[in-house]
């Protein structure tokens, strides 16, 4: 008897649970944001804000998964089941507008969020680096050249690829590839080290570039697939490591690490904004234009995002960490989101 | 050995040849006994004092983080800062959605009102320098408290004019640095308040405005990320809540009645043992399967939502399901034979035999495999990192459709945020409430089973 009630209610309400998948499958309100993990915690700020700010809006989902992994979610077609907006530290590959207008993505438009800095940082206990584009590709090639051939790396030690380097152990922990920030790191700090060296300059231009990319697999180089706390967790366990992290996330954790300066210069908002710290770079969102007007909120939070309450000078994300655009980028910005101005 | 004593061999003839091999290897058997034993106990203890190294790790860093520093300020709800016209209300004539419209028109023009002002205003009648370092004292508080004022306001605009003791969380930099989470005597440059801050914060905490209070942000609060301070676990609390509640609705049910009909009614063939075989290999599939089958069915065949608990509370079923089946199927196994006659030589039919006689007794296994299952389901992280609950939710849940995280997600989540002096111990502090949940739960089990067993 009560064993026959307690069925009848739950296979009562296992059916008004399959009803109401029904009406839910079709329509969605809450705009999905996925993406690089460098631009999440500015992401995340802007939709909470968003939330709290406008309510007749629900507060945005944001998701990570590295830049590739947003971009490749972005493209994978237009409806309620894909993501609105995907969250990259690059800009879009030309294969990869190939594949969402492959997958009916025709509007893509693009919106530059501000600047970011990658730093090269070391546990607070360790000795101090004075890093050059140059050192760090010797540290991280696959080859060298020596005596006018090429040779497998053969350095082992900081001060033997530079005499002013402290005498340590070469071991980097630098992002995954599947982090936008990889790239950064290759196009900004890798190459223009590698280009520096006369043999180099004599290649031609697509052997330079996969001269200069190619990585040693000695151990000496660790790639990192996840977030920067792990490779925060990898300097806590090696006292000789360096790492790759965002300027923010240094930021938050002073105490920590400390950060090498590059080319003599270091790494802060000042030094990022007037260029003179070399290693740097935009974040983007991407905005999937057949979404705006079906999914409730989206122009406005693309809007919010680049408004100067949000990500001016003294605005919550600059606290953040985020570098602000300039003037006239923000009112171009602005502009393109507004005219839906695609790719 | 007590036999041995108790009949002690005759001392009158010599030991046969029998005897004196026994004797000589008994003292052999004894110490391999021992030597057994002593490994046995030594299994028991490494693995209890590697749990207790577990515990103490996580309980000593973690409960800190229940409680948090507030600071105790009068706030004056200043009508010359809230200028709003008066709260909207429903006319006789006018439309629910025309109304609805009114409302939030009149929301957003509230949440135009600066409520930090509110804060530093208060917070200056405390700091008598304060005038000189207003970038600083607009850090003191987090950030979402604002939100709590504007909050009283919608609720009742009454409050206007008045003054309230309030209990604001201060900002998360500031708890670390009363923790003493951060080295204190770490130069400027590496730390992360301002000297000011932190010269207030000693200030205040020895004149007691500052207290560690209980955290409630803790429990009431969803995640965020603007307002570290008061981001909590009501947001994956509910997220799991609600998957459990479709893991217990869908996979508890069919999990027993296929293992009734598999154990029961189904006849001995090939193609039932080809589905036990299944079902017990379904058992061993990596949790992270059924998330990927998640991904690309449910959500792009089936088009349901994105991180909503319903696809997480689906998978987990899915995973839960050969759990419930196999624990129910052994219970059945277990009841004896002679409640099944005796029920069928009354002339009951089959099937009243097994609901009227076998399942009663039954249930209490069948509670105890269901709740294990329910609290594997619970602790489960890796198939909801693929349908979108990796994702960071700033809203607590209505419905099972809404976007949400859950428990371990959210330990995740938390395990990989920037401000590390703050997050350790709050991921600490979240993994504690979801192991307090998964004893409980347990214990749960064990009661049921205690409770209602039955000997043979």
């Amino acid at each position: 008897m009560k064993l026959n009630k307690l069925s009848n209610l739950l296979l009562a309400s296992a059916i008004a649970m399959t009803a109401s998948t029904a009406v839910h499958a079709q329509s969605r309100d809450t705009i999905q944001i996925a993406g690089s993990s460098t631009v999440l915690p500015f992401s995340s700020v802007v939709a909470e804000e968003f939330g709290n700010n406008f309510a007749q809006f629900r507060t945005p989902v944001v998701g990570s998964g590295g830049s590739s992994g947003g971009l490749r979610q972005f493209c994978q077609g237009v409806g309620a089941s894909t993501i609105d907006i995907a969250n990259s530290s690059r800009k879009i590959r030309p294969n990869e507008v190939e594949a969402c207008k492959a997958n009916g993505v025709k509007e893509i438009i693009e919106v530059k969020i501000g600047y970011d800095g990658i730093v090269f940082a070391s546990r607070t206990d360790a000795a101090i680096f004075k890093l050059e584009p140059r050192h760090v590709f010797l540290a991280q090639a696959a080859q060298v050249p020596q005596n006018g051939k090429m040779v497998a790396n053969p350095y082992t030690r900081w001060n033997q690829i530079d005499s002013s380097l402290p005498d340590q152990d070469i071991l980097l922990a630098i992002p995954g590839s599947n982090h936008g920030t990889r790239e950064v790191y290759e196009e900004k700090a890798v190459v223009p080290g590698c280009q520096t060296l006369a043999e180099v300059k004599a290649m031609e231009k697509d052997a330079a570039h996969q001269f200069c990319t190619a990585m040693r697999t000695d151990g000496r180089v660790v790639e990192i697939a996840g977030d920067y706390t792990e490779t925060l967790a990898r300097l806590t366990a090696q006292k000789d490591a360096i790492g790759v992290f965002g300027l923010s996330f240094y930021e938050a954790n002073r105490d920590r690490i400390k950060v090498a300066t590059m080319s003599g210069v270091e790494p802060n908002q000042d030094t990022i904004i007037s260029g003179e710290y070399p290693v740097s770079r935009p974040l983007y969102i991407y905005v999937k234009g057949a979404h705006i007007g079906v999914i409730p909120g989206l122009q406005e939070y693309a809007q919010f995002h680049v408004s100067e309450a949000m990500s001016g000078f003294g605005s919550v994300l600059e606290s953040a960490g985020l570098i602000p655009l300039s003037d006239e980028e923000r009112a171009e910005m602005i502009q393109n989101i507004k005219q839906k101005k695609s790719l | 050995m007590t036999i041995i004593a108790e009949n002690p061999i005759k001392p009158v003839a010599a030991p046969s040849h029998v005897q004196q091999k026994v004797i000589a290897s008994l003292n052999k058997r004894h110490r391999k006994e021992k030597l057994f034993r002593s490994l046995g106990l030594g299994a028991v203890l490494i693995s209890l004092g590697l749990v207790a190294v577990l515990f103490i790790n996580i309980f000593s860093k973690g409960l800190p983080a229940f409680w948090q520093s507030a600071v105790t300020l009068d706030i004056y709800f200043d009508p010359a800062i809230i200028k709003i016209p008066p709260k909207p209300v429903q006319q006789a004539d006018e439309s629910d959605n025309d109304f609805r419209q009114r409302d939030l028109s009149w929301q957003t023009e509230v949440g135009f009102i600066n409520f930090n002002r509110l804060i530093t205003d208060s917070l200056q009648k405390v700091l008598p320098d304060a005038s000189k370092h207003r970038r600083d004292l607009t850090r003191m508080v987090t950030s979402g408290e604002r939100f709590a004022l504007r909050d009283m306001v919608v609720a009742d605009p009454a409050i206007i004019g008045q003054t309230r003791t309030l209990h604001l969380l201060t900002d998360a930099n500031i708890d670390v640095w009363l923790k003493g989470n951060i080295d204190r005597s770490l130069p400027d440059a590496q730390q992360q308040l301002s000297p000011k801050l932190r010269e207030w914060a000693d200030k205040l905490k020895a004149e007691g405005i500052i207290q560690n209070r209980f955290s409630l942000a803790l429990f009431m609060n969803p995640d965020s990320r603007s307002s570290l301070a008061s981001a909590g676990l009501a947001g994956a609390f509910m997220g799991s809540f609600y998957m459990m509640l479709v893991v217990i609705l869908l996979a508890v049910p069919m999990g027993v009645a296929a293992a009734i009909y598999l154990e029961e009614f189904a006849p001995r063939n090939k193609l039932t043992d080809l589905v036990e075989v299944n079902i017990n290999n379904l058992a061993a599939v990596p949790s992270i399967v059924f998330g990927l089958l998640g991904a690309s069915v449910l959500i792009g065949w089936f088009n349901l939502p994105m991180s909503a608990p319903i696809v997480g509370g689906l998978v987990l079923s899915l995973m839960t399901l050969p759990t419930v089946i196999i624990a129910t199927r052994s219970t059945l196994k277990a009841i004896p034979p002679s409640i099944r006659q005796a029920a069928l030589g009354l002339g009951a039919s089959k099937m009243q035999s097994i609901f009227h006689h076998v399942l009663p007794l039954a249930i209490p296994g069948i509670l105890t495999g269901a709740i294990l299952g329910v609290a594997q389901a619970l602790g489960e992280t890796a198939p909801l990192l693929l349908i979108g609950m990796k994702s960071f939710v700033a809203s607590v849940p209505a419905s099972p459709f809404e976007q949400a995280s859950a428990l371990p997600v959210q330990i995740y989540l938390w395990q990989g945020n920037e401000l590390r002096n703050f997050f350790e111990a709050r991921t600490s502090a979240a993994i504690i409430v979801l192991l307090l949940m998964m004893i409980g739960l347990n214990g749960l089990a064990i009661w049921l089973r205690k409770k209602y067993e039955k000997r043979w």
